[in-house]
């Protein structure tokens, strides 16, 4: 436990050297003096690890374990931390046949597809929760018709069944003008859309096909923002960026209008589209390679600059206790 | 040759100064349009790009990792010595594989058994196969064989798939313009066939063997869809440093921080398009002044 304590007390030290000072970092609370703030961002109290540690899996999660992977190398120049992005599924089938350390989720492994391969090739592994995403539904900041909509909203606008027949705003909402309803959306491979279509439309998948589906965000970005009637879903950080040309809208899933925010996120007050992201090392990997327990151990104690930096919502104190705990049982650190 | 193409074309070209038919003039007026429309969707692809990339166009691009936490710091260099690891690979795979197929189909095989038909007619056909089926192909083989996918071997080997057709045809070209008289003379005085092509047909054959596998290897140099596929790194905090080694790629790279929301990953994304535009462009320089110098006429 002492160990933990100093090193959670130097490493932020470290990382928020490196991690833009103009964050404000908040988390530095844990005050201890350790072996004060030396810029190289090396720590005295950790040897010296080598090694690899190879990552997969969601291209939603890669930039948390880039940036955590980046500031362990500042800890560890010696480990090389690799991440691919061959998306959540393609991640686990990797994963459970031993081809990685650890797998990036945006959703929980299946229980009936992926779990039984694991098994069989005797992969056994952890889920840790390492951030909140916040699922954000936009519209372009000149229209002026919209600020709130509700789920049952979303669903008539986005089921299977609005194909070709929803194509007003009015039959949305009899509020809403008649305007052509232009819609952007994320692709079938992606995991954002996967949690959108099962939270919106109740079954992962079921989504109208007649909308511009895009694999960049960056593509919904410009298509929302170029039009007043065009609305579009994605992940929080790609509106953090472009907030001065999109609207995010409140979320009413029965409880009042709630804006996407990362308070609203880790309060659990914005449902249904507040999502977790998960990693999942494997334990064979923690056990044998001293520089994969380390890592964990980095990812979880500096959980709240990593998301930050990555643009992603940090887990609430509850979440990061239990990140720290479950982390600090399988690495026994 | 020159004198055979000149005479060949000057009775076209005086024919056509001299015919102010309407539908000449037209026919000339579109062709120009069209030619104009390819130059300047280039021109202004190139001139966006630069604006945007040449900022950051120093010693960070090349000698920094990429980095989300500064993006305004992120570097390519593992994309960079990646791209160069996996180029090398490929080529010492393919060429020699590509060379000996093509010598073989085009000195040894005999073209009237079924076989060595069916191989030609595959040949030209696998040559016009899109580059992710490669990719599946590789992905398939390297989980047989027990091998890791993001690994530099991997990678090259599906680089050297997809560039192999395009080695062999070229390649058999080339040897095709050797005329049949030097291999006669050879034989004539007393070499045997195998001799005849190691000391005549393919020296001759060279200019036009590396113009083609040249060629070949600048496809492979900005290929990312097989990469892709195999689970190429968009994250690499260390140099590729053997076969064995996971790696990232130009390629990949741009396609990654393309599709970050920050401004800072579009400018970068933008230099290092600048680079792989320079590396492709020093790799057909390369292929053309091989050509002119070494190129034989008979």
């Amino acid at each position: 436990m002492n160990r933990r304590v100093l090193r959670r007390a130097a490493v932020p030290v470290a990382a928020l050297s490196l991690v833009l000072t103009a964050c404000g970092g908040q988390d530095e609370g844990s005050g201890g003096t350790g072996d004060g703030g030396s810029s190289d961002g090396g720590s005295s109290d950790s040897e010296s690890l080598s090694g690899e540690i190879v990552t997969d899996g969601s291209s939603t999660v890669q930039p948390l374990t880039q940036v955590a992977g980046e500031l362990f190398k500042e800890e560890q120049p010696d480990v090389n931390v690799s991440v691919g992005t061959s998306g959540t599924g393609g991640g686990f089938e990797k994963f459970c046949i031993g081809d990685t350390d650890i797998s990036n989720a945006s959703r929980p492994i299946d229980e009936e597809d992926e779990v039984p391969v694991c098994k069989k090739n005797g992969i056994e592994f952890t889920e840790l929760q390492v951030a909140t995403d916040a699922l954000t539904v936009v519209v372009s900041s000149e229209n002026d018709f919209v600020e709130c909509l509700t789920t049952e909203e979303l669903a008539t606008m986005w089921a299977p069944e609005a194909e070709k027949k929803v194509t007003t705003w009015d039959q949305v909402n009899p509020d809403f003008p008649s305007e052509p309803l232009e819609l952007f959306g994320p692709g079938t491979d992606s995991g954002t859309f996967d949690y959108f279509t099962d939270e919106i439309n109740g079954e992962e998948g079921a989504s109208r096909a007649d909308y511009n589906a895009s694999e960049d965000d960056n593509t919904i970005v410009q298509g929302v923002s170029g039009s007043p009637n065009a609305i579009g879903y994605f992940g929080f950080s790609y509106f953090e960026e472009n907030s001065d040309s999109l609207k995010a809208l409140e979320i009413d899933s029965g409880d009042g209008c709630v804006a996407p925010s990362a308070e609203a996120a880790q309060d659990g007050s914005y449902t249904p589209l507040a999502r977790p992201l998960f990693v999942y090392p494997a334990t064979s990997a923690v056990e044998d390679k001293p520089q994969v327990a380390a890592f964990l151990d980095f990812y979880a104690a500096n959980n709240a600059e990593i998301a930050e930096a990555a643009k992603f919502i940090p887990l609430n104190e509850d979440q990061t206790t239990e990140l720290q705990d479950m982390t600090s049982e399988l690495t026994g650190s | 040759m020159a004198s055979i193409g000149s005479i060949a074309t000057a009775p076209l070209k005086a024919r056509r100064a001299g015919d102010h038919s309407g539908t000449s003039i037209g026919f000339l007026i579109a062709l120009w349009l069209a030619m104009a429309f390819a130059v300047i969707a280039l021109v202004t692809l190139l001139v966006t790009t630069f604006l945007d990339g040449y900022p950051r166009l120093d010693g960070r691009l090349f000698f920094d990792y990429s980095s989300l936490v500064i993006p305004e710091r992120a570097g390519a260099r593992a994309a960079i010595l990646g791209s160069l690891l996996v180029i090398i690979t490929t080529a010492l795979m393919a060429i020699p594989l590509g060379v000996a197929a093509a010598i073989y189909l085009e000195e040894f095989a005999d073209e009237r058994r079924w076989y060595n038909r069916l191989i030609e007619v595959n040949l030209q056909n696998l040559a016009a196969v899109p580059a992710i089926v490669y990719g599946l192909l590789t992905a398939g083989f390297a989980l047989t064989i027990g091998l890791e996918r993001r690994v530099v071997l991997t990678g090259a080997i599906a680089l050297a798939l997809l560039i192999l057709p395009v080695i062999i045809i070229t390649t058999r070209e080339a040897m095709r313009a050797v005329p049949a008289e030097i291999r006669q003379g050879s034989l004539a005085l007393g070499a045997t066939p195998l001799q005849t092509v190691w000391k005549q047909t393919l020296p001759s054959a060279l200019p036009g063997v590396a113009t083609g596998t040249i060629l070949a290897l600048s496809r492979a140099l900005g290929e990312a869809a097989p990469l892709l596929l195999l689970g190429g790194l968009v994250f690499v905090s260390y140099d590729p440093n053997g076969l064995l080694s996971g790696f990232t790629t130009l390629p990949i790279q741009i396609f990654n921080w393309t599709g970050r929301p920050e401004d800072a990953f579009q400018e970068v994304a933008s230099a290092a398009i600048i680079v792989l535009l320079g590396l492709l462009l020093l790799m057909n320089a390369l292929a053309i002044v091989i050509r002119n110098r070494y190129q034989r006429s008979w």
